[in-house]
């Protein structure tokens, strides 16, 4: 396994994190160290094993169909870094 | 009386409940102790006047049928709580004021319980110093160049310290464990599905649990019985019969099987931490207990597993800090723009590793390697406790592989920070209820703790476990209260 | 282009290429509340105020689902009869927009809770089966304003949240008719169902387009486009054409198709590469962890199954049977619930002599034409299904002519009048006695004798103003046929 700066380069760009020139390469040697540890898992033959998704031993419960949350627009808007009475404001998105 | 601070939960009630104390006594007693423990830096944030006025309130009309009456407590601040700054110790949320409180920390309210304040952990959880948190390291009352654990670092030193009496904490990985363990107290991961997550800010939810931190087992059991209830707002709490622990606590475990899984000897290992393992079953032997070999086979793979599990979820449910509807926005040209400087700006270092590994095992071409390699791996895990509860009824191992160590000496090497959760995290992938309590000290005098792990929903079996033991223990923490001038 | 509607050729020098389309259809479920969270689904609302704490994603937030989505997704599974099932896994897909404020979409990857199923067109040439690949839940997106603040764009979470219906068929259709003929079944089951009201000018009902072009007679599937989000079969038309045909430019010139996401342009008419979607696509899908598997029981299908009324299919067949319309006629009644409703519910009410080819006339006819000119749909027409059948009769039992009682019916819109009323206000009842009918021919004979002459000298051209003559002076109430018969005798 080896992570290289490209890699980085790709994932930051999925994940919305920009990452400049030094820290990419902070980044690339933590992720190398810490996937050569996470390689351990190839040892293990896993061909016939179910994947365990969820601990919980229940099925989905529903809920019926109410509505129960009202008009909190002002409760919802209230913690947004813009200043806008209706809306969540956010630089202009050219389609 | 003056000693208040140093009285358990059970005495507080206890005395509460005589008349002895009233609530402002109490929580006027933790917010004095409180506000001469700074330098420990445990709070994040204080809601010292508020309390006092609601100790206040409690007092002219008590209601001493409540399970926590008029008791202060602070909690981690990683539960939502109406109209109080919650951050989870991330700039990303330095302003953050929730409209909402969480299932938890409601339960505590419901109980007659007064918020203290917010304490201190780390940045999102993700961490097992406290060292990730925005804002700043907290010190291990045990001493001053130690780590507290994580994440729930300032839970743990708020409780050792006697800064309250009891608290909550999250453990996603072991970060109410390892912190009990470092500082000389009692911590409780409940049964994936006991506490409702129904606000608490998410890590990684298959494996997230709040659960209660307390000086002793007894204390523990109470506050597990107020906290954990069945929630129609999370769809993974589960609808079981909840015991009331403290009512049902007992110290006879009198021909309860124990098991001693072989692959929890790890190497390089400190003799001390095996020792006191020794010391652990003997006193489990002398409470009457049966202790039994077992085999763990697949717990080496337990942390590169969660190492994949736990940030592929945080990956995505750390998404939702982009700068739009809430908490910290950088300036950006455009939007995309916008996106990249908050988040970078806004998450500190561990949390962005974090990210990045849990964008990579979901990317495109390596899920299948990656994140269902760790799912398989997970089941495995699942199955070497099922297989292992064929013949006993809980599991003793150490918390830790060591004692709290050194503030900064492990903060530049993420995999030997993570090696610190070997113990603690295949019980979060198995989703089982453990609890830590104290147990001994190693040469330096620094605490040490030992771990039962119990069956799914037998919270009761390892508290009535905890509870005999600890009365062999018999541990005292060794606080000098070096901090307080 | 072949001019013939049931086949959908392009032609360029010697090649002949065939056009290949599957639709990724966005129902908007009917509900109260939305999939995770209780806010309201209703339309039009002011922004932002139909937006719960799990829409906006705050921290600590847990999805709950709604169990009406569910069992309105497995109507209308058994709608398309579809495979259902009863396991299906909630996941992820990652990515993020401003309108998305979780970062990622809650949706149904691998395990879709509808499996195979079909649909039947209903072709002039014959019925054509298009074959249903998945149905699965997922969540809609908030709504980006790109065109109120010079500087910004404005995020409105109304729609955040609320219960879709992805319909993914497979690429078996050839013609921009087959996909209009395809939307307008699903939209016509999915109604009869009550699933989705299928109003397209609400969103309701939206369509990602798939679209290859290949020679005629070859079975290989050639490189796909898809046009997203068109929301309006007349635009799905226009697309289709459009796409095709820049597809089969592209591959005359040699050139190749790149696999693409593309924009519909409704004003320009053309398809264009969508840039800002460019980024590769990784959406890093994985099973929602603050969900379990969606488990349902055979019972609980079996339940939802016994509910589901006469869909459009059985009802044609039905109608073809019970009442003896065509096969044609059957087709358009059944093609919306409420004209289908409105239909049996005339035929109710002629009583026991019904003319069933009157009633289609008039409906299908008549009443369309009114509604077509007013906007309105069936289930609010101005004339009650009640006062049509009250006319039919009137012209099947003789009272009125059919001229007369356009009249009528062009009355009974204000306010659905009783046409029995108005024959019996207006005097408008058919003049059937033949005595006076005589009488009245008589004089008209008498007044026009030269005329009369005429014809009886061979000008059989003037028959026709005889019946003008008479139908005038008896003000268009007399009995047209009784009329021609007299005339024939007297002339």
């Amino acid at each position: 396994m080896n992570i290289d700066l490209k890699t980085i380069k790709h994932i930051s760009k999925l994940s919305r994190i920009s990452v400049d020139g030094q820290k990419a390469e902070k980044l690339a040697s933590d992720l190398n160290s810490i996937f050569e540890f996470i390689e351990k898992l190839n040892e293990l033959n896993t061909d016939n094993v179910d994947p365990l998704t969820s601990v919980a031993e229940t099925t989905l419960k529903f809920r019926s169909d109410e509505v129960k949350s009202k008009n909190i627009r002002e409760q919802i808007i209230k913690n947004s870094p813009e200043d806008n009475e209706d809306f969540f404001v956010v630089p202009k998105v050219i389609e | 009386m003056s000693d208040i601070t140093s009285l358990s939960l059970t005495k507080l009630v206890k005395n509460i409940k005589e008349k002895k104390l009233s609530s402002e006594d109490v929580t006027k007693a933790f917010i004095a102790r409180s506000e001469k423990s700074k330098e420990l830096n445990s709070y994040i944030t204080e809601d010292f006047s508020n309390a006092i006025d609601k100790a206040k309130k409690f007092d002219e009309k008590p209601n001493l049928n409540l399970k926590l009456p008029g008791i202060p407590v602070a909690v981690k601040d990683l539960f939502c709580t109406k109209d109080i700054r919650t951050t989870a110790g991330s700039k990303i949320l330095e302003n953050f004021i929730p409209t909402y409180e969480s299932t938890v920390t409601q339960n505590i309210w419901d109980a007659g319980a007064i918020l203290l304040g917010k304490l201190n952990c780390d940045e999102f959880a993700m961490g097992s110093s406290n060292e990730t948190s925005f804002f700043g390291n907290v010190l291990n009352p045990i001493d001053k160049g130690l780590v507290p654990g994580g994440s729930s670092g300032g839970s743990a030193a708020a409780v050792s310290g006697q800064l309250t009496p009891i608290t909550i904490g999250t453990d996603t990985g072991g970060s109410i464990r390892q912190p009990a363990s470092f500082t000389g107290t009692v911590g409780l991961k409940p049964t994936y599905g006991s506490c409702s997550r129904y606000g608490i800010v998410a890590f990684a939810s298959s494996l997230d649990q709040a659960g209660p931190m307390s000086q002793n087992v007894e204390d523990c059991a109470l506050l597990q019985e107020v906290i954990s209830s069945y929630d129609i707002k999370d769809s993974t709490s589960i609808d079981f019969k909840r015991n009331e622990y403290s009512k049902e606590l007992t110290k006879n475990i009198k021909g309860k099987k124990i098991g001693i899984p072989k692959e929890y000897r790890v190497e390089g290992m400190p003799k001390e931490i095996e020792e006191l393992w020794k010391k652990g079953i003997e006193y489990a032997k002398d409470c009457g207990a049966e202790i039994i070999d077992i085999s763990l086979p697949h717990t080496s793979y337990a942390l590169p597993a969660y190492y994949i599990v736990a940030p592929a979820e945080a990956s995505s449910n750390l998404a939702r800090y982009d700068g739009v509807k809430y908490g910290f926005r950088a300036k950006g040209e455009n939007l995309i723009d916008m996106y990249e400087k908050t988040r970078s700006q806004g998450f500190g270092d561990e949390v962005q590793r974090r990210i990045m590994i849990g964008t990579y095992v979901l990317s495109s071409g390596y899920y299948d390697a990656y994140y269902l390699k760790a799912q398989k791996v997970r089941k495995l895990i699942k199955n070497d406790f099922d297989e292992a509860y064929k013949k006993v009824d809980a599991i003793l191992t150490p918390s830790t592989p060591s004692s709290a160590f050194k503030i900064g000496e492990k903060k530049n090497d993420p995999v030997s920070m993570y090696l610190n959760d070997i113990f603690t995290v295949p019980v979060n992938l198995a989703g089982l209820p453990a609890i830590s309590i104290p147990a001994g000290h190693d040469a330096a005098g620094h605490p040490l703790g030992l771990q039962i792990i119990g069956k799914a929903f037998k919270e009761q079996e390892i508290l009535n476990l905890a509870y005999a033991m600890e009365d062999k223990i018999s541990f005292k923490n060794k606080i000098t209260d070096w901090w307080i001038k | 282009m072949s001019k013939d509607n049931s086949e959908y050729l392009i032609e360029r020098y010697d090649n002949i290429y065939e056009v290949v389309i599957g639709l990724e259809v966005h129902a908007q479920v009917t509900s109260s509340s939305k999939l995770f969270s209780s806010a309201s689904t209703k339309f039009g609302a002011e922004p932002n105020t139909q937006v719960s704490l799990v829409d906006a994603a705050f921290p600590g937030m847990l999805p709950v689902i709604n169990e009406y989505c569910v069992k309105q997704a497995i109507k209308t599974g058994i709608g398309l009869r579809a495979k259902i099932n009863k396991r299906s896994v909630f996941d992820r897909k990652n990515y993020f927009y401003a309108d998305l404020p979780q970062g990622y979409q809650i949706s149904q990857f691998k395990f879709p809770i509808v499996g195979e199923g079909t649909v039947i067109l209903d072709m002039e040439n014959g019925p054509k089966e298009v074959g249903i690949e998945r149905l699965h839940l997922e969540q809609d997106a908030g709504k980006s304003i790109h065109d109120m603040d010079p500087q910004n764009t404005l995020v409105d979470l109304n729609r955040s949240g609320v219960a879709l219906m992805e319909i993914v068929s497979k690429p078996d259709m050839r013609t921009p008719d087959e996909v209009s003929a395809y939307v307008k079944k699903l939209r016509s089951i999915m109604r009869y169902l009550g699933t989705c009201d299928g109003n397209m000018q609400e969103g309701s009902l939206r369509a990602d387009v798939n679209i290859s072009v290949r020679i005629k007679g070859s079975d290989v599937l050639g490189t796909r486009c898809e046009i997203k989000n068109v929301n309006s079969i007349k635009f799905m038309q226009m697309a289709i054409d459009y796409e095709a045909n820049r597809q089969v430019d592209l591959i005359e010139e040699g050139k190749t198709i790149d696999q693409e996401t593309r924009l519909f342009d409704t004003k320009k008419n053309e398809t264009r590469s969508m840039r800002s979607k460019e980024d590769a696509h990784d959406y890093r899908y994985f099973p929602d962890p603050d969900l379990l598997p969606l488990e349902v029981t055979d019972e609980f299908i079996e339940k939802l199954k016994a509910d589901i009324p006469e869909l459009p299919d059985d009802k044609k067949k039905r109608f073809i049977d019970q009442f003896k319309v065509s096969p044609y006629e059957a087709t358009i009644l059944v093609s919306d619930i409420d004209t289908a409703k409105y239909f049996e519910e005339v035929v109710a009410k002629m009583g026991k002599n019904q003319d069933m080819k009157l009633a289609v006339n008039w409906i299908t006819g008549e009443l369309f034409a009114v509604l077509n000119n007013k906007n309105l749909e069936i289930s609010q027409s101005p004339i009650s299904a009640k006062n049509l059948a009250k006319l039919i009769n009137l012209i099947k039992n003789g009272t009125i002519s059919g001229k007369i009682a356009k009249t009528i019916f062009e009355l009974m819109m204000d306010g659905d009048q009783d046409p029995q009323k108005i024959v019996e206000e207006k005097g408008l009842k058919q003049q059937s006695d033949p005595k006076a009918l005589e009488a009245l021919i008589d004089k008209i004979i008498n007044d026009n004798r030269e005329k009369a002459i005429e014809y009886k000298q061979g000008k059989e051209k003037l028959f026709g103003f005889f019946v003008g003559q008479a139908m005038k002076a008896s003000s268009g109430k007399a009995n047209p046929q009784l009329i021609n018969e007299i005339l024939k005798k007297k002339l």
